[in-house]
């Protein structure tokens, strides 16, 4: 069932006139037929509408330097934005050294009014002479809450001087809530930092490994850069460094020896992968290891990038081994799904990235979309020279990287790289809408009245989204799979996370829970047998 | 797990290692979740929405609607009110609730926005209602916003049309669970009197599945019956911290008589709540409810044996460890380490009562202990390796240090994001107890079993 421009329309005229003429430029109906579908994205939500999103805070410290598991990443506020960013995104983490994993520590400043008047900048010092005297952690970042910047507190200031005092890596984040429209602007605050302050900080001056990867953009969200890892190193890779899933600063400090930069979630990461092009002379491919087709062409790409017989046929065996163990494994799971239709709505890459890994279950993505990504993300790298830079995204200060005198290598000759990039996504990123069909739908910043009115067209087998709508979807009757944080399940990266989505959606549609829900003395007479259903009844039919 | 923490205790004044509290909004969003048909409203950053509506729906399993005004740098500048009029005309235009409750923000706050004058120049449709409390994330803690927010309705909604008050009472029943407001109404129900209880998340946060989805759930307190409070003979505040103030609010405005009592957590307080309301009322208590007492004194002698004398760590929210503390020492255990995050003293709030009232049921048991407001979950944990206990009770966050320690370890308060089917049922009241009784001796009874050696496994215990 497709929505057509006159349903669209509906939904939309319930809308104030101001709302309408915003958010109808935030949906289209998918067509082929047209070269460019333009899509308005990275701008406000308007107050008062239900909107998914969070904020640049929540980018920052909850998305890219949470992760980073020697690091202890202060919060510099009222206690709770620490508080709600503390062990609620599942990034994942292990280490040989248990006492430098930070990640089950939440370290906030936990500023009082007397802060918020008199400024909190002597407290967040104080906090770091104690971290570093009890917690012993190899680097500390500080990131900033609303408050700090309305009063002014000088955390670059604070962290300079604690950086000499200690003789540590202490790097600050002014990533108050209130800058740019959503979580998007936290992630490029942070990655300027690390790629400013971090990355080039190591020692090392080659790669130590035969081929040297970073992964930009992966998470470890249930364990998905583990089963990455594995296949991986299997091949042949060395993994440097992981931006920025159980990621460390001890890894990240000698990413730029990598010689080649995996991409996976383009919008928190794709700036620093062209940064670290410019700086070293690294270039970016873009993976996708969600979906077992999309895994077996990324490994192939990266294989190809390279250019080496061996692992190339190396790349070939493991894919053969890996398929063989699955496919059998899913084959079960695929009679269930199969025929659905599903909703996917995540932060910035997922709803892209999960459309293939539901079509290879035979599920029908009929509605995507993204919380806070960008028009690229949508319209793919081609609109960048398009866009234009707008009051929001001005605040984000944008670095200025030139070629390091010491550590710029080629690491292909640019004859190569032209030519490779006919073959392989090399510096590039399609975006959303080319892979999706005709008349289905893509929503940006899709708002509870929309998800309403959209589940009542389209009538979804899955709905799949974060957990702020996961129980609205539920209650409706319609199974719900968190793609933010995956149900607390997971990996469903890479080969066998392929099986864990599957088993996992499967169990969507075959839990028994959903037959019950309706009592089963609705509509049926009180007394049995005795009266028969009155023909003024409706609904009651004789059995 | 936690292997960063060391036992040597250190002096610290830099802030918090490991909360034991949220902020101020967080409370105030679940108590306007209490009226029926109210959409909270978050003035500030969305983030902070988001927050709030994702740590409670983990905590409760339901949708939690809110809207926010999506500050932005500019906002944040030349202040907020244009935001606020923006979201107040979408949300009655768009989501038509018959309450919209707005809390501030640490950063409306920090900017000092003009909620009121705001309001009142705000787009407001006929019969609809806006309220707003001042929920400043950086004093207190939820419980506070809580408080905060419960103080708003009353003092923006509740009236005295006469001077003859009407044969009810009112009960505040604090930042507790559904299932706890249920088992309070309950109790209130079977002694016969009329009462007007708000908040009351009963029916809008533990909401049925029926197949369809209601932005607005069926339970809730009626704005009507939030006015009316001030026409009741007396308000029962349940707990010092979230509902105390509000009480004396209600005193000031309405001249309702107002008593605060413990939350009714074990025998003693809901023995104390019934009292209460049976002096006032002149009701007996029905024998189904002593009965109900005599099954839970029975159960607790039956099994003396499993908790006399165990040491226990405890943290949370104050009101709750106050009647925690009680029922605890109630059962012969020893509650030797009593934390929450929670300062002792808040704006308008209670100042020192959680310490004097631990303090004084420890005295009276003869317990040493240490009891502390405004610490953290770091520090507990020093205190636990310094001073080991056979259970520790709290919050979800306490896995990792149950983990760290091995200690069996009980999930009571909020949040509870590691398990399902707590908020549907009550700790408060004598089936509360029971039930608590029942956490606590599998906790126990599951550890001993695990680590008995075989010829030890006892059939019967």
């Amino acid at each position: 069932m497709n929505v057509s421009e006159k349903v669209l329309e509906d939904i939309l005229n319930k809308y104030p006139t101001k709302v309408k003429r915003n958010r109808k430029k935030h949906i289209l109906i998918r067509d082929p037929d047209q070269d460019r579908q333009e899509i308005e994205a990275n701008t406000r939500s308007i107050p008062g509408v239900v909107t998914n999103r969070g904020c640049a805070f929540a980018g920052c410290k909850g998305v890219v330097l949470g992760p980073l598991k020697d690091i202890v990443n202060i919060v510099h506020g009222p206690v709770g934005c620490g508080y709600y960013s503390w062990l609620t995104r599942r990034n994942k983490a292990r280490t040989d050294q248990p006492n430098k994993n930070f990640l089950a520590y939440c370290v906030s400043t936990d500023m009082q009014e007397s802060d918020i008047v008199f400024g909190g900048e002597k407290k967040l010092a104080r906090l770091i002479d104690e971290v570093v005297e009890i917690l012993k952690p190899n680097a500390i970042t500080i990131s900033a809450t609303c408050p700090v910047g309305l009063i002014g507190d000088d955390i670059q200031a604070v962290a300079r001087a604690a950086r000499t005092k200690h003789d540590l890596n202490i790097t600050a984040y002014s990533c108050e809530g209130y800058k740019g429209v959503s979580q998007s602007a936290g992630h490029h605050i942070a990655n300027n930092g690390l790629m400013e302050k971090i990355v080039g900080e190591g020692e090392m001056e080659e790669p130590p490994g035969k081929y040297t990867i970073n992964i930009l953009g992966e998470y470890n969200i249930g364990g998905d850069g583990w089963e990455l890892e594995r296949v991986l190193t299997d091949i042949g890779y060395h993994i440097q460094a992981v931006m920025t899933g159980n990621g460390s600063y001890e890894k990240l400090k000698n990413a730029h020896v990598a010689q080649l930069n995996l991409v996976q979630c383009h919008r928190s990461i794709n700036y620093i992968a062209d940064m670290l092009q410019v700086k070293y002379g690294t270039p970016w491919l873009k993976v996708n290891f969600i979906g077992i087709r999309s895994t077996v062409e990324s490994l192939r790409n990266i294989a190809k990038y390279f250019g080496d017989e061996s692992l190339t046929a190396r790349t070939e065996k493991v894919i053969e081994r890996e398929l063989a163990e699955i496919e059998p494994q899913l084959e079960p799971y695929r009679k269930i799904c199969s025929g659905k239709t599903a909703f996917c709505f995540v932060g910035g890459s997922r709803g892209h990235h999960y459309q293939g890994l539901y079509e290879e279950l035979g599920v029908t993505t009929v509605l995507a979309g993204y919380e806070f990504a960008h028009r690229d993300d949508y319209e793919g790298r081609r609109v960048l020279p398009h866009l234009k830079p707008d009051a929001d995204s001005k605040n984000i200060p944008e670095l200025h990287i030139t070629p390091d005198e010491n550590r710029y290598r080629l690491k292909i000759s640019p004859q190569r790289l032209q030519a490779l990039k006919q073959e392989i996504p090399l510096n590039y990123y399609k975006g959303m809408i080319e892979d999706m069909n005709e008349g289905t739908i893509i929503v940006d910043d899709l708002n509870h009245y929309e998800t309403e009115e959209f589940i009542k067209a389209l009538k979804p087998d899955i709905f799949s989204s974060s957990i702020k709508d996961k129980y609205i979807t539920q209650k409706m009757g319609i199974p719900s799979k968190q793609l933010h944080n995956y149900d607390y399940s997971g990996p469903y990266a890479g080969f066998r996370g392929a099986v864990n989505f599957a088993r996992d959606v499967a169990m969507c549609f075959a839990t028994p829970t959903l037959n019950y829900i309706t009592p089963p003395w609705k509509g049926k007479p009180l007394l049995e047998g005795a009266v028969g259903p009155r023909s003024s009844d409706p609904g009651i039919k004789e059995e | 797990m936690l292997d960063c923490t060391p036992k040597e205790i250190v002096e610290r004044s830099g802030g918090v290692i490991n909360p034991a509290k949220a902020c101020q909004p967080l409370g105030a969003m679940y108590a306007a979740l209490g009226i029926h048909s109210c959409l909270p409203h978050s003035h500030g950053s969305q983030g902070c929405c988001s927050y709030h509506r994702s740590h409670l729906t983990r905590h409760f399993r339901e949708p939690v609607m809110a809207t926010t005004s999506s500050f932005t740098e500019g906002a944040s500048v030349f202040g907020g009110g244009s935001n606020l009029r923006t979201a107040i005309k979408n949300v009655f235009a768009i989501y038509n609730p018959d309450v919209m409750a707005v809390h501030t923000t640490c950063l409306s706050e920090t900017i000092g926005d003009d909620i009121p004058t705001i309001i009142k120049s705000a787009e407001i449709p006929a019969g609809k209602v806006v309220i707003y409390a001042h929920t400043p994330s950086y004093q207190g803690s939820h419980v506070t916003g809580f408080c905060n927010m419960v103080k708003a309705m009353i003092a923006q909604l509740s009236r005295a049309d006469t001077n003859e008050k009407e044969e009810q009472v009112n009960i505040i029943p604090g930042f507790v669970d559904p299932g706890d407001m249920r088992e309070i109404k309950r109790l209130t129900g079977k002694m016969g009197i009329k009462f007007i209880i708000f908040p009351d998340t009963a029916g809008v946060m533990d909401s049925p599945m029926t197949g369809r989805f209601h932005m607005y759930p069926a339970g809730g307190a009626l704005v009507d019956d939030i006015r009316e409070a001030g026409n009741s003979a007396m308000t029962v505040a349940l707990g010092y911290y979230a509902s105390g103030s509000p009480a004396h609010l209600l005193e000031r405005n309405c001249r309702v008589p107002a008593i605060t009592l413990k939350t009714p957590i074990g025998i003693k307080a809901t023995d104390d709540f019934l009292m209460r309301l049976r002096g006032k009322f002149a009701r007996e208590i029905p024998y189904e409810l002593e009965e109900e007492r005599g099954q839970l004194v029975d159960v607790m002698t039956d099994t003396h044996y499993h908790f006399y004398g165990k040491k226990v760590a405890l943290f949370g929210d104050p009101d709750i460890l106050i009647g925690l503390t009680e029922f605890l020492l109630s059962l012969g255990m020893r509650p030797v380490h009593v934390l929450t995050g929670t300062p002792s003293g808040t704006p308008g709030g209670p100042k020192g009562v959680f310490e004097r009232e631990i303090n004084e049921m420890l005295a009276v048991a003869g317990v040493e202990s240490r009891v502390k407001a405004a610490g953290d979950l770091f520090e507990l944990h020093q205190w636990i390796k310094n001073e080991p206990v056979d259970l520790l009770m709290g919050n979800t966050y306490g896995k990792y240090i149950a983990r760290a320690e091995d200690i069996p370890f009980v999930r009571v308060g909020f949040p509870i994001l590691d398990r399902s089917a707590h908020s549907y049922l009550p700790i408060v009241g004598y089936r509360g107890a029971l039930r608590l009784v029942e956490m606590i001796s599998n906790a126990l009874l599951d550890r001993q079993d695990r680590d008995a050696a075989d010829e030890d496994l006892e059939l019967i215990m």
